[in-house]
Order: C-alpha cells, then sequence, then structure tokens
C-alpha cells in the first residue's frame, strides 16, 4: 500500500517534472550536486567533497526512529557486505536531521550498531537545514507530547545516490529490497 | 580494536535464529510471529511488531499494548505521504474478520519508550494487547537482530 503510494508519487513527479522542464533544463536536474559540511562524530567537519571518487549512499534519519531508520539501515547494511570487494568503491553516509540529541545519544554506536563502513554525521541546526536543502529534501520536527522527549521527527525516509563526480543520481524510494540496490549499484561500478 | 569489532559483527550475523515463535489464542483470534529489534542501550525506543489472524465472523480492533520492558507502550503507524514518512499515534488497528493484520516493518507498530534494560538479541519479553472486543492476551516477543526485516520463525509446526 505504502509502496504503491511511493511508485505513484514517483511516477506523478517524474510527470510533473517533464512536463515543467524542457529538455535542455533536464539536463541542469541530472547536473545537480549536492553539498554537505557536517560534524562527525569525532567533532571533524565532513565535506562532500572529500568522497569524490566514491560512490555514497546518503540517508537522513533520526537515531531515536524505531521502524524506518533501522530498516532503511539495515538494508544499506546488506548491501555493503553483499558488495564484497566492491564496498570499497561506496560509502554510505547517515546525515542526523535531529542532530543535538543524536550527539548526546551517540551518533556512531547507533551506524556501527548496523555496519562499521557508515558514517554518522550531525551538524548544527543551519548547516543541517543547508544540507537538506542542497538533496531537496524535506524535515521537520513534529511536536508530540507523547513522544520521547515530547517530539519527534517526519522526513524524506529515501536512500539517495551520489556519484564519483559528486552528481545526484538517484533515489531509491524506501523499501526498496537491499537486492535491487545491489543490482543497480553493481550495473554501475 | 577494530578485530574485536569485526569479530562480535560476525557473533551477531551468525548466531542462529533461535525463535520459539509461540502463537497464542483468544477467542477467535491467533497472535504469532511477534518479534523485536536489539537495542542500543535503554535510551532510544524499541520496536514490536506481530500478526494477528481473526478466524472469526467479527471484526475487531487492537486498541493498545502494555508490557514491562517499556514504561510507556504505544501503537503508532508509520506513514509516507508525499515523499515524507511520519510517525502518528495510531489509536486502534483494525483486525477484520477472515484476515490477518500484521503490525510489520513500515506500517504499524509498536513503539516501547522508556525502557526497563537494553533489549539484547536472544531475550524475550511479554507483551499484554488489548483488543476492543476479544479481551487482553499476552504473547512472548522474541529480541532479533538489529539488522531483521521481519520474523525467523520455521512454518514446520
Amino acid at each position: 500500500m505504502v509502496l504503491w503510494g511511493a511508485v505513484v508519487l514517483a511516477a506523478a513527479g517524474s510527470v510533473f517534472l517533464y512536463q515543467r522542464q524542457p529538455a535542455r533544463q533536464i539536463e541542469t536536474v541530472e547536473a545537480f550536486q549536492p553539498e554537505f559540511a557536517l560534524t562527525d562524530a569525532d567533532g571533524n567537519i565532513r565535506q562532500s567533497e572529500e568522497f569524490r571518487g566514491r560512490y555514497q549512499l546518503v540517508f537522513f534519519g533520526f537515531t531515536n526512529c524505531p521502524d524506518v531508520c533501522p530498516t532503511t539501515l539495515s538494508e544499506v547494511a546488506q548491501v555493503m557486505d553483499d558488495l564484497g570487494p566492491d564496498a570499497a568503491k561506496v560509502q554510505p553516509v547517515f546525515i542526523s536531521i535531529d542532530p543535538e540529541r543524536d550527539r548526546q545519544m551517540g551518533l556512531d554506536e547507533f551506524t556501527a550498531a548496523f555496519h562499521p563502513s557508515i558514517i554518522g554525521l550531525a551538524g548544527d541546526d543551519v548547516a543541517t537545514r543547508a544540507a537538506a536543502d542542497s538533496f531537496k529534501i524535506f524535515f521537520e520536527r513534529e511536536e508530540d507530547p507523547a513522544a520521547p522527549d515530547g517530539y519527534s521527527m517526519s522526513h524524506s525516509p529515501a536512500l539517495y545516490l551520489i556519484g564519483p563526480h559528486g552528481d545526484w543520481l538517484r533515489q531509491y524510494t524506501y523499501g526498496t529490497p537491499a537486492s535491487e540496490i545491489l543490482a543497480d549499484l553493481k550495473s554501475r561500478l | 580494536m577494530r578485530n574485536i569489532f569485526l569479530g562480535s559483527l560476525a557473533m551477531v550475523l551468525f548466531a542462529s535464529a533461535a525463535q520459539a515463535c509461540e502463537t497464542a489464542a483468544l477467542g477467535d483470534l491467533a497472535i504469532g510471529d511477534a518479534w523485536s529489534r536489539a537495542t542500543i542501550g535503554a535510551t532510544r525506543p524499541a520496536v514490536f511488531y506481530v500478526a494477528i489472524t481473526n478466524a472469526g465472523a467479527q471484526d475487531d480492533a487492537l486498541t493498545g499494548i502494555t508490557t514491562p520492558a517499556a514504561a510507556m507502550a504505544m501503537l503508532h503507524e508509520t506513514v509516507v505521504k508525499d515523499g515524507v514518512a511520519s510517525m502518528p499515534h495510531a489509536m486502534r488497528v483494525q483486525v477484520p474478520a477472515g484476515q490477518t493484520t500484521e503490525l510489520a516493518p513500515g506500517g504499524y507498530h509498536g513503539m516501547l519508550m522508556q525502557l526497563a534494560s537494553a533489549l539484547n538479541e536472544g531475550d524475550s519479553f511479554p507483551v499484554t494487547l488489548t483488543f476492543e472486543k476479544a479481551g487482553e492476551v499476552t504473547v512472548n516477543v522474541d529480541v532479533l537482530s538489529l539488522r531483521s526485516e521481519g520474523p525467523t520463525c520455521d512454518d514446520a509446526s
């Protein structure tokens, strides 16, 4: 049900894009390069340029999320395991949209529990918003008295593939099986 | 350090899936495939998934869950709308007659907050489910690996 919704949305989105953009501008869309400069768990600023030469699998989320985030990170972990020697060509990156709380709770222990190759980033609010805008993704804090600390986060749950030159290549919608992500990556490596 | 970590990771990956997979019965309802994921410490919420088969002719609804493992347990639904995922509180989960209703990744789930202690792979804990009509029933929930994507019951029974 949710999956079909995503498929319909994706289809509607591409039709919209197609109708709205003349051919020349579609090339512009393909060439967009998301950028970020965010702090890792050791306090170092990590920038998008650092990962040139490798593919990046980028996911936005928060570590207090019990359903969506573990599901996607488990899939990323499975993909990294199944890539074998090609895993060196792919860098998975988890960007926190709830950076202050995630830094307090421990970013590294969260990402490492899924896979040691995943880099967790949690910048300040301004840098986080800038990164999300650059990826053209949405996130928002939702006040919820019943949630831990009185709030939850809603966010774009897709996984984004960035190419070795920093170009945005595609998104894998939430729920894409690890086997499909793996097959797509292998066709590119 | 790295070797120690990889070693423990390998143990997690190769640990046998010893899920008890009990099925509890409550009138026309059969409740099974109850599982959860291991947590990192006790400060982040845990999750609860289950399958409920209603073999009767009357619709029912799951209205609440409680467990000694968490001070606060609620039903939530992951909703992906216009490309954005949110997790509203679900007041009730319909359990229609003649159907199996699943709390599963990406849909309805129980959110277990204020854990008494971390959930470790291989643990199990009880959850009491309250239904609008059928009443209450308690099932044992198996804690699987953090990376599990579904229950690992052998359907040999």
